[in-house]
């Protein structure tokens, strides 16, 4: 039995450097060399200045922007490290609301939200996608329908003709991969910024 | 559910069953000692490790011994894991996000968690862990999890393969060669891709961005990719993130993702395979899988259609297109439920979506297939060593059935490795109805629930299914980080894995003592359409003997009260 326990320091060490060390550095060499923009997180830049991620939800709740999915990601609270409070589209700390499809807690939340949005547009049935809180809290699309929906507030708040709103927003839709794989979906962040450069050439 | 959720599943099977066949030729060159495409790279590398480590390739071992050398190789890897998450705040290497120590319980639980294959995620990766414990600690314990339940499936398919032998195999050379030829090459090819689909791959800090609002948001990166190759291939599941697979940086395109869900069986389905060509009956490993893709296919269909049917009480406030809550959207149903079968018949673990946000049946099946001891391809390695237990159950009911002695693949089938079986099957229920039972009577451990009523009990079952299945996925509302349940945890994940693995290698031992014998006229033909339905049965008897009034206490008494119309308070 003794015999065995040199093997198991030896390989224990050498295969922790080979695929604990040796393989994540050199991954990381290569996919900078080959993809740096994924490999840094698929940054946005503006003016020289990181905006976002294309790939991270971003916490919108003006009315000149597209808004997202609600987010249940939490934050620690300031003044009691023990406890956490809510903190939408927290990138350093990804989460869902857990609640399940008998929870109260989920059906008046979802509840508050529909009366809001029905004010918001009273014509439009409102999108399953526009209620209901992500699986990471940083879901970065919504549904073109979820797009659709709120295209009147937006063009309101910013003056625009709604038309040109939801031109935008159509030459935002992307489709699914290879005609098969995924949902028709909207990228908020990128959608956005559109809308921000678009007011700028008035 | 749509047609277009019907041709993904679809075409699924298909690629599974196209590499089953090419991926198992693969791994049955590796582990029969043959060269191969890479050995003029790795075989170098293979020798030097074991002239360091002293280990004579000829040499092989007795079950008892290879069974030791697999838990000394583990006591090192626990070590390792659990100092590193200790020491991480002393360490001035790759910790850009100065993470402080893990706490002792917290570290202890993770520790046995990432050594049994299990992942259970008691913790936020990006909020708790340096860069360094994600690689060396949490990637390298990716590897040799993976790499353990491989090598002792394939311990005990040289059981059944080999006749009047002594020894299973070489624990050492079977697990350097299982790293260095499968595991690592498969990785990195697979990781590149990953980043090629947008997952990060950096060292540098954690991203400050200026939102368009006008607001500060701090973006969590890291060697990801690195870690999500081998999470997944490897059926780990332990995510970089919190979220897991539903985080945008671990499985950032429906592309990507539907390529870790192939990665997730790839291995045990190949495993499958493997055992065919050593036994000498490809048909042998056909049958097995067959029964693995009626399981397979019986969750899928249900859990597609409670998900796509949506809930009661959001469907009855007009919303329509299925249960949304706690899923991706660039998922959608389809690729969220696919997802959420898959990770559970195999013991990876990794979640696109929050079961705990399931419908009542829907969520259900996550639970039942891991009950069912992740069988279902299973585990890289554990799936098909827990799969060959029901065999033999099965053969054995079969023999009293006509009144012969039993026998597999021309090993007869006598009354140790039924016993070793059953313990190996009894052990499962005991921890995880046990645990349950005690937590569900410990005040304390039910105000850690995120809901009440029925699904409460549910969280607090599938937190035990999983941790003793080592599989890992959750329903993620239980506030599992507490002394209570990092310990207990603890103690289900290391049983529900080394107890299962000790009576299958004295199974193993014992079978490949055994003469062969030539099938005759009485022998039970084992690759035909009547096996393949009795082990069906028999795996859906024991199961539903032994875990349905568990059941009917959590999702089917909410789903009852959904339909119903009846919502719990929160506690």
């Amino acid at each position: 039995m003794l015999r065995e326990i040199r093997p198991a320091i030896v390989l224990v060490i050498a295969l922790t450097l080979i695929t604990g060390l040796a393989y994540p550095l050199a991954m990381t060499g290569i996919a900078q060399a080959l993809f740096p923009r994924q490999a840094n997180g698929s940054l946005i830049e503006r003016d020289g200045k990181v905006v976002g991620s294309s790939l991270i939800g971003q916490y919108f709740k003006d009315d000149r922007y597209f808004h997202g999915r609600p987010s249940a990601t939490t934050d620690t609270d300031p003044n009691d490290p023990n406890k956490t409070v809510p903190a939408p589209y927290n990138a350093a700390n990804s989460g869902a609301s857990n609640l399940g499809p008998t929870s109260k807690a989920l059906i008046d939340r979802v509840k508050a939200d529909l009366d809001t949005l029905k004010k918001e547009n009273p014509s439009t049935p409102v999108p399953m996608d526009l209620v209901t809180t992500s699986a990471s809290g940083l879901d970065p699309d919504i549904s073109p329908e979820a797009a659709f929906f709120q295209a009147p507030r937006v063009a309101k708040a910013r003056n625009l003709p709604e038309d040109r709103v939801r031109q935008l927003v159509t030459d935002h839709i992307e489709g699914r991969t290879l005609g098969l794989f995924g949902e028709p979906r909207v990228n908020v962040l990128a959608l956005n910024l559109a809308l921000d450069e678009m007011g700028k050439g008035q | 559910m749509t047609a277009l959720g019907w041709i993904q599943i679809l075409l699924y099977c298909v690629i599974i069953v196209a590499i089953t066949p090419v991926l198992g030729r693969y791994m049955t060159r590796v582990f029969n000692g043959e060269p191969t495409l890479l050995s003029f790279v790795l075989r170098p590398v293979e020798r030097i490790i074991y002239w360091l480590g002293g280990v004579d390739e000829r040499r092989e071992q007795h079950w008892l011994m290879y069974v030791v050398g697999m838990l000394f190789f583990h006591v090192g890897g626990f070590l390792i894991l659990y100092l590193l998450m200790r020491l991480q705040a002393l360490i001035p290497y790759y910790n850009p996000a100065r993470q402080s120590a893990v706490a002792p319980d917290l570290a202890f639980n993770t520790a046995v968690s990432f050594i049994t294959n299990t992942n259970w995620q008691n913790y936020g990766g990006e909020s708790t862990m340096s860069y360094l414990v994600q690689m060396v600690g949490l990637t390298h314990q990716n590897y040799l999890s993976a790499a353990t339940g491989i090598v002792l499936a394939v311990a005990l398919i040289r059981g059944f393969a080999r006749h009047s032998a002594r020894t299973v195999g070489n624990f050492w050379v079977d697990v350097t060669r299982c790293t260095l030829y499968i595991l690592l090459p498969i990785c990195i090819v697979y990781a590149l891709f990953l980043v090629w689909q947008g997952i990060p791959q950096t060292l540098g800090e954690y991203v400050n961005a200026a939102t368009l609002e006008g607001g500060k948001q701090t973006i969590a990166v890291g060697p990801v990719a690195s870690q999500i190759a081998i999470k997944m291939l490897g059926t780990n599941g332990g995510g970089f993130f919190n979220a897991n697979a539903a985080h945008p940086f671990e499985n950032p395109t429906a592309l990507a993702n539907f390529i870790q869900i192939i990665s997730i069986f790839a291995i045990g389905a190949a495993l499958t395979n493997v055992f065919g060509r050593m036994v000498g009956n490809e048909r042998q490993g056909w049958a097995i899988f067959a029964v693995m893709g009626v399981l397979f296919l019986a969750g899928v269909v249900v859990c597609y259609w409670a998900e796509a049917s949506g809930t009661t009480a959001l469907n009855a406030l007009g919303l329509t297109g299925g249960n949304m809550e706690g899923k991706e959207l660039r998922f959608g149903i389809a690729a969220s439920t696919l997802f959420a079968v898959i990770t559970t018949d195999a013991s990876c673990g990794a979640v696109n979506a929050m079961h705990d946000s399931f419908t009542a049946l829907g969520g259900m099946i996550p639970l039942i297939n891991i009950q069912l001891g992740e069988i279902i391809f299973g585990g890289v390695g554990s799936g098909l060593y827990g799969m060959l237990i029901y065999v033999i159950i099965s053969i054995f009911v079969a023999g009293l059935m006509v009144g012969r002695t039993p026998e597999y693949v021309g090993k007869k089938i006598e009354s140790k490795e039924v016993k070793m079986a059953m313990l190996a099957i009894l052990i499962l229920p005991l921890m995880y109805l046990g645990w349950t039972a005690v937590a569900t009577v410990v005040p304390f451990a039910v105000a850690q629930t995120n809901n009440s009523g029925p699904h409460g009990f549910s969280e607090i079952l599938y937190a035990y299914t999983s941790m003793t299945g080592n599989n890992g996925s959750a329903f993620a509302g239980l506030s599992g980080n507490t002394l209570f349940y990092n310990l207990t945890g603890a103690v289900a994940m290391f049983i529900g894995r080394f107890w299962m693995i000790v009576p299958a290698m004295a199974i193993a031992g014992s079978l490949v003592a055994k003469k062969s014998i030539p099938p005759s006229a009485g022998t039970f033909p084992t690759t035909g359409g009547l096996f393949v339905g009795l082990l069906v049965g028999v795996i859906v008897i024991i199961g539903g003997l032994t875990f349905f009034p568990a059941l009917a206490l959590g999702p089917l008494v909410e789903h009852l009260a959904i339909s119903a119309g009846t919502l719990y308070s929160a506690n």
